[in-house]
């Protein structure tokens, strides 16, 4: 570390950084999650797809040596397990949620099973993009390295809230959210819509697992996703089902996720666990601010019910 | 413009169970014509419409559409063939907005939609329409008449040449209901579409019908021309015999003292905002304060305040003297009665038995409840049975789903459960909304038997005539607020209706 002392600036400047690090999985998992529940569907297995989603990245990039690869396959793997998560709940008398815990534990000991090989060798990273590199400053240089992966978020965020908006096949998405009877009177089918809406959410998941085992923290190991896959769920409730808010929720997480490394940095070193329980913390304020039964969810696509 | 069809349904026989809802019905509806079905709750109205547009397959029945025989298997395509249904619920979408709806339900959507074009078709669409709503607005932000007009218009959008109605206006204030069905009329003489409307109201069948058909307990009792018929012969074939019970004899009784006193009551709706404000209101025992009003004006929240329902945001409300927060042991103490607007919503568990939830107010005292803990399923059934036949509850047994009564007989229901207890208060709100005339009559029959032994009544109707008809004291609520009071004797209707419109 050669950089200059920025003093007390060096906080906001970390939270920035910590918010396009961190945030990418949160932004991955909230639009999965947005996209299944717009369609009238809840999937909390994310957090397995999630798990499942870093190691086979991490395992495929290691055997390949190419990180991008890693990346797909996450992605192909999150797909299967959205997929399997609706079939599942098409089934007759069977509960989203209850199937969805259920896929959480499931994908989460897969891939601590399967991954048991790929904790010690250390596989090749996707690469970061150097935006900061007009700044002579290297705090400044290094919080604006930033992973494709973070832009193509962004990108996925704005695009799904066009989808959802302007496309027949956005439109029939929020149909079968909104009103199975309105979707029906169309001649939509229902189950395949959320189907895909699910496997194609699922497949969003897998990809930011691939962003954590392939660039930050960038390895594998079980204590990976500490929880970010529930998280982000909730954030779509906080959100307001809305793909855009979800992105500005997404990157206030992940600035909050980096409060306590960012004071470490100036030298506030007591507290640290308590600040890494930020997000936490904040998840459990916002759903209590934002979801009190008094007021109703307006925005909640009126299929969605936590028991059918 | 399309061209009004003529439909005629021979021979319509369908089965639920061993019970006929239909049992060979046969109506020709004329091109053009603005054809009335009339009936009691349960007589299969419909049943017969529901089948008509493939929602229920008949056992047996031919569907001749302009002289054709057609197959309607499934309601796309009776929608293919021109038929489209406006119900008494609510079919947009809320989250959405109203271009959105009518877009989307039209079925043929482009891979990427071009608003700009959508909303320019729409608006030169919504010129050619006697009303319009707003096109941008989220559904759920519309008033009810609003959205009624909306699902009306959606169906024209459509190019639906033959609308079922299911009562229509029962959501509608009286100068809506006579916008929207004018319009209609002037649609149908015009030919441009036929109509089939499902109502209770004799007035909108003396103003806008040409031709009633009546249907009872399944059965075709007739199709005559409007101009053949009077208000008594239509009751007379709906019910089958004359109807002369009619309101219990109310008993002159000064009233006693006050059951129920709101100090300053306010109240606030889901979103927040005041509905009720600082409400003073006495009532009290033997009479019966009617509260009038347009719906909207703070009415449901203050019975959801009364009922526990809903918290208070400031003021007191008081029953024999003492706070009470509408609590279950409070209401148990002072024998406080609900019969709320909605009663399968507000009032009742749909998938518990008839019987369950009879007992919802006494499951856990004896005897259905030795000790507050262990519950004993056979005094439950027999009280169930007893009130079953009291109230005339048309079910399977104690046993069934209250989810499969018909509307009338969950209020049925209901009120065997709140006034078999002989509450020294009952909260009536809407207690006769779409009921037929039978049960209306007996509703309001029992309303005033519990004042004349003594009950303080509150109850809330949008309904003028029943307020008229059954108040001691009237109050109508505007914005919140009481605009007016006044003895029912020396009530003037013109200064009611001023203050119902906020003058």
């Amino acid at each position: 570390m050669d950089g200059t002392d920025l003093g007390l600036w060096g906080v906001p400047l970390a939270m920035l950084a910590g918010a396009i690090r961190v945030s990418t999985p949160f932004i991955f998992v909230s639009l999965g999650e947005c996209l299944t529940e717009r369609s009238g569907r809840i999937n909390l297995g994310l957090e397995g797809t999630l798990m499942m989603g870093a190691m086979t990245a991490y395992g495929t990039a290691l055997l390949s040596g190419s990180p991008w690869l890693g990346v797909l396959v996450a992605a192909g793997v999150g797909l299967l397990l959205g997929a399997l998560h609706a079939a599942l709940c098409q089934l007759p008398k069977v509960n989203d949620i209850a199937t969805g815990i259920g896929l959480m534990l499931f994908g989460t000991g897969l891939a601590f099973f399967l991954g048991k090989p790929y904790i010690q060798p250390k596989a090749p990273n996707l690469g970061a993009l150097d935006l900061g590199a007009w700044s002579s400053i290297s705090q400044v240089q290094q919080a604006l390295q930033v992973n494709p992966l973070f832009l193509i978020g962004i990108a996925l965020a704005f695009a799904l809230a066009w989808a959802l908006k302007n496309t027949r096949w956005g439109l029939i998405v929020r149909l079968a959210g909104e009103s199975v009877d309105a979707a029906l009177a169309i001649g939509a089918s229902v189950g395949r819509v959320r189907l895909l809406a699910t496997a194609v959410g699922g497949a969003f998941a897998g990809i930011g697992g691939a962003f954590l085992s392939l660039y930050y923290p960038g390895s594998w190991n079980e204590g990976l996703s500490s929880g970010q896959g529930l998280m982000a769920v909730a954030l779509v409730i906080f959100a307001r089902w809305d793909p855009i808010r979800c992105l500005w929720a997404s990157l206030l997480f992940g600035a909050a996720g980096a409060i306590s490394p960012a004071l470490q940095s100036v030298g506030v070193t007591q507290g640290y666990y308590l600040f890494s329980a930020a997000p936490y913390v904040l998840t459990l304020a916002l759903m209590i601010a934002t979801c009190s039964p008094a007021r109703s969810l307006r925005g909640a696509p009126g299929e969605l019910g936590a028991v059918k | 413009m399309t061209t009004a069809p003529s439909l005629e349904l021979i021979g319509f026989t369908k089965r639920f169970g061993a019970m006929a809802a239909l049992d060979d019905v046969s109506v020709k509806i004329e091109a053009g014509a603005f054809h009335a079905l009339l009936g009691e709750n349960g007589a299969g109205k419909s049943t017969l419409v529901k089948c008509a547009m493939g929602y229920y397959a008949a056992d047996q029945g031919q569907i001749l559409l302009n002289e054709r025989e057609v197959t309607i298997a499934h309601p796309r395509q009776a929608h293919d063939l021109g038929l489209g249904m406006v119900y008494q619920h609510f079919t947009l979408v809320p989250n959405m907005t109203v271009l959105e709806n009518f877009v989307l339900s039209r079925g043929d959507l482009p891979a990427v939609i071009d608003w700009a074009a959508e909303r320019r078709a729409l608006k030169s669409f919504f010129e050619t329409t006697p009303f319009t709503v707003p096109i941008d607005t989220p559904v759920a932000d519309l008033a009810a008449g609003q959205k009624q007009k909306g699902e009306i218009l959606r169906q024209l959008y459509l190019k639906r040449n033959l609308l079922i109605l299911d009562e229509p206006t029962s959501v509608l204030t009286p100068d809506e209901a006579d916008e929207v069905l004018t319009t209609l009329k002037k649609l149908t003489t015009d030919g441009q579409i036929t109509i089939v409307t499902i109502t209770h109201k004799f007035r909108e069948v003396n103003t806008y019908c040409d031709a009633v058909t009546v249907l009872r307990r399944g059965k075709l009792i007739g199709t005559r021309p409007t101009s053949e018929l009077d208000n008594d012969t239509m009751a007379e074939m709906m019910v089958g015999r004359r109807e002369t019970r009619s309101v219990v004899e109310r008993e002159t009784r000064a009233p006693g003292k006050a059951v129920l006193k709101l100090e300053g009551l306010s109240v606030a709706d889901s979103v927040g905002q005041l509905a009720v404000e600082d409400l003073k209101l006495d009532i009290r025992a033997g009479e019966i304060v009617g509260i009038a009003g347009v719906s909207g004006n703070g009415q449901r929240e203050l019975v959801e305040a009364l009922a526990g329902q809903r918290d208070a945001e400031a003021g007191r409300m008081l029953v024999h003297g003492e706070v009470y927060t509408a609590t279950r042991p409070e209401m148990v103490r002072h024998k406080i009665a609900c019969l709320p607007e909605e009663p399968l919503r507000n009032a009742c568990v749909a998938e518990m038995s008839v019987a369950e939830n009879i007992a919802l107010r006494s499951f856990d005292q004896p005897p259905s409840s030795p000790d507050g803990i262990r519950l004993r399923r056979s005094p439950m059934r027999e009280t169930a049975r007893k009130l079953i036949e009291a109230y005339k509850v048309k079910t399977p047994g104690p046993d069934a789903a209250i989810r499969g009564l018909s509307g009338g007989n969950v209020q049925r229901a209901v009120l065997a459960r709140e006034l078999s207890s002989e509450g020294d208060l009952l909260i009536v709100a809407n207690p006769c909304f779409g009921l037929d005339f039978a049960a209306v009559a007996e509703i309001r029959a029992r309303i005033v038997q519990a004042r004349n032994r003594g009950a303080a009544v509150l109850l809330v109707s949008e309904d003028l005539d029943e307020i008229l008809q059954l108040s001691d004291r009237i109050v109508v609520m505007f914005d919140g607020k009481l605009a007016l009071e006044t003895d029912a004797a020396a009530a003037d209707v013109g200064a009611i209706g001023r203050a119902m419109a906020g003058h």
